[in-house]
């Protein structure tokens, strides 16, 4: 900028792109964190399944159950549960169907008994997942175009702030508290250098996700904008095709899955994640089954499959997957951080906190922007944009983590058999978010944070307590039984309720201590802005 | 810097960050789009990996363009190298084009 040196004006860059698109990254990123729990919290979202225990039996149980369920359909698949869902999810698809991630016949049965468990119609943490890539309500590319030019403000929002803060090591051990603007400041700082490898490698693999939308040139040129030819010669991919017979097939039982189960476990460290087994109960009928969890990166977390005949049991040759070069390695790796696919619960926890900051990241420096401007307000009087700011922080900040509260008790309180349940948790977490602005307008300032907060802490805090009184899988039980998976998402849920309170303590006392000392001094047009 | 003492600057001010904006916003999409379609032809034997490298990149452009819209010393400065950026790519992209 004129009359700037290099890092005030990446300064000005950071201040106003961040402010910019601030509220959206702030949704996007704590949907997105939550995101990393997402089949944890979906399988929580279904109080009705959590008796489900899984045993050596269980694929046994299962398939001979898929025997009497749909003896005629051409395509059974079955995902056996694991660390982070307790329950079996099986589809299956009739002859002639064309099979699809969400087509056919789709229900969950019980580990233990292979019986169909009740399902609340309830999208789960799959609202959250996709929206925090395609917001909701709008056309998909529009939201995903959306995103990707937050994201890319995101990007340069964090390179920007890396070259104003010069000292930026020296930032990350100094943290002044109760001086204001300055602690806002440190904090700001601390938590961005803190997991700074983490936002930048979450923003840059998020751009990559989205990248063949956003910046489709390269195809273009390269291929006159054919997708499916680049993708093609690219080997991205890979589909697995059983073996074509030309034989008509003939009734025939299905091989023991038993013996085809231990030869995979052997081979498999983590076991075995998925069995699909096309035209079963005829000669020609194909199991195979997909390894759970892979540990590389390179490979997206792809994990390997092993293909059996349906019959007599036999191993069958399997395609080696093509070799990689390094810029489909660099791509691989990428979108694997991002997606998490491969990691074991320390670094989905990781990744978790990590999130968590960057989501604490963006809120301080939201704030950050209100409390630079109180000493120039008292002077000169409010601006509107500040005050609308200063409610748009309110109702984002405090008001995202209400209306996910909210979605979770729709979720609880909800009657089982209402018409269009799914719609309507998904209604209440945006009447609730929608709440919070209007309570954000008509509330003074920190009246709006302390009571939005302390609500806040109330319904994260009730939460499991609901489960004490009508589900058997409350925390007592959960904690016995060592059910991590039920057990971690109510004690998650606690340390958020405890977070926040925390943060309407924080709120009280300091309006406290800013009254004994000076009473006018911190006051603006009858709002006191001390604590902030 | 905000505060400017007098009305014209404050109009020259809001001219300069419009027009930065928009070099950053608009012409950092023009050259990076550039720059990922000439780099997707520049290896021809192994196109496929050329166009998921430059798409990678693009994004890289795309900041560093951004960047240098607002921290370039003047306007006519700013504009002047991310023209130079463009017009690299450009006449790549041309030679290919016209070229069996």
């Amino acid at each position: 900028m004129n009359g700037m040196g290099f890092r005030q004006s990446n300064a000005w860059l950071h201040t106003w792109s961040g402010l910019l698109l601030g509220w959206l990254m702030y949704a996007i990123f704590v949907t997105g964190t939550i995101s990393f729990f997402r089949d944890e919290i979906s399988f929580w979202m279904q109080p009705e399944q959590h008796v489900s225990m899984a045993d050596e039996g269980t694929p046994e149980r299962v398939l001979s159950a898929m025997q009497k369920m749909a003896p005629d359909a051409s395509v059974w698949s079955v995902s056996l549960p694991g660390p982070r869902d307790a329950a079996v999810r099986v589809q299956w698809f009739d002859q002639g169907e064309k099979p699809s991630k969400f087509g056919g016949h789709r229900v969950a049965l019980d580990a233990g008994t292979a019986q169909v468990l009740p399902q609340r119609e309830s999208r789960g943490a799959d609202f959250l997942y996709r929206f925090h890539f395609e917001l909701y309500g709008m056309p998909r590319i529009a939201a995903r175009w959306i995103v990707g030019i937050a994201t890319m403000m995101m990007l340069i929002a964090i390179v920007s702030g890396v070259i104003t803060h010069k000292k930026i090591f020296a930032d990350f051990f100094t943290f002044r508290p109760r001086k204001g603007q300055r602690s806002w400041m440190d904090a700001h700082n601390a938590l961005a250098v803190l997991s700074l490898p983490f936002h930048f490698m979450i923003t840059y693999s998020g751009l990559l996700l989205l990248m063949f939308m956003l910046m489709p040139w390269g195809v273009q040129s390269a291929y006159n904008g054919d997708m499916r030819a680049y993708f093609n010669e690219r080997g991205a991919r890979v589909t697995a095709t059983a073996p074509a017979s030309h034989d008509q097939p003939f009734a025939a039982p299905l091989a023991e899955i038993g013996p085809i189960m231990a030869q995979a476990r052997a081979r498999w460290p983590h076991g075995v994640d998925h069995i699909t087994v096309t035209s079963p109960g005829t000669s020609q009928a194909v199991i195979e089954l997909r390894e759970r969890g892979a540990d590389s990166l390179l490979d997206r977390g792809r994990s390997e499959r092993l293909q059996f005949d349906g019959v007599s049991g036999v191993l069958l040759e399997s395609v080696p997957p093509p070799a990689l070069s390094p810029v489909t390695a660099t791509y691989n790796v990428f979108s694997s951080l991002h997606l998490l696919r491969f990691a074991g619960p320390w670094l989905r926890w990781l990744f978790f906190l990590a999130g968590f900051a960057g989501s604490a990241m963006v809120a301080t420096g939201l704030i950050l922007w209100v409390v630079k401007r109180l000493p120039q307000r008292r002077k000169q009087g409010s601006h509107i944009g500040h005050h609308l700011v200063e409610r748009l922080n309110v109702a984002t900040i405090a008001g995202l983590l209400l209306a996910v509260a909210a979605y979770f008790w729709a979720n609880r309180l909800l009657p089982v058999e209402m018409a269009a349940r799914a719609d309507w948790e998904i209604r209440i977490f945006f009447i609730a978010w929608a709440s919070c602005l209007i309570h954000a307008c008509l509330r003074p300032h920190r009246q709006a944070w302390i009571e939005q907060l302390a609500m806040v802490s109330i319904l994260y805090f009730l939460l499991p307590v609901y489960s004490f009184i009508y589900f058997d899988t409350h925390l007592l039980n959960s904690l016995a039984a060592g059910q991590w998976l039920v057990a971690g998402v109510d004690l998650s849920l606690w340390a958020v309720a405890l977070f926040s309170a925390a943060g309407v303590w924080f709120l009280r006392t300091r309006q406290a201590a800013s009254k004994r000392s000076s009473g006018a001094a911190t006051t603006v047009k009858g709002r006191s802005y001390a604590g902030l | 810097m905000p505060g400017a003492a007098a009305d014209g600057d404050a109009v020259s001010y809001r001219w300069g960050v419009a027009m930065r904006a928009l070099l950053a916003v608009a012409g950092g999409y023009a050259i990076s789009a550039l720059c990922t379609a000439s780099l997707a032809l520049a290896f021809p034997k192994d196109r496929a990996q050329a166009v998921l490298g430059a798409t990678m990149l693009s994004f890289t452009v795309y900041c560093v363009v951004a960047i240098w819209a607002f921290s370039a010393g003047t306007l006519a400065r700013a504009w002047l190298v991310a023209g130079v950026l463009a017009a690299v790519p450009a006449i790549h992209l041309l030679f290919a084009w016209s070229l069996p």
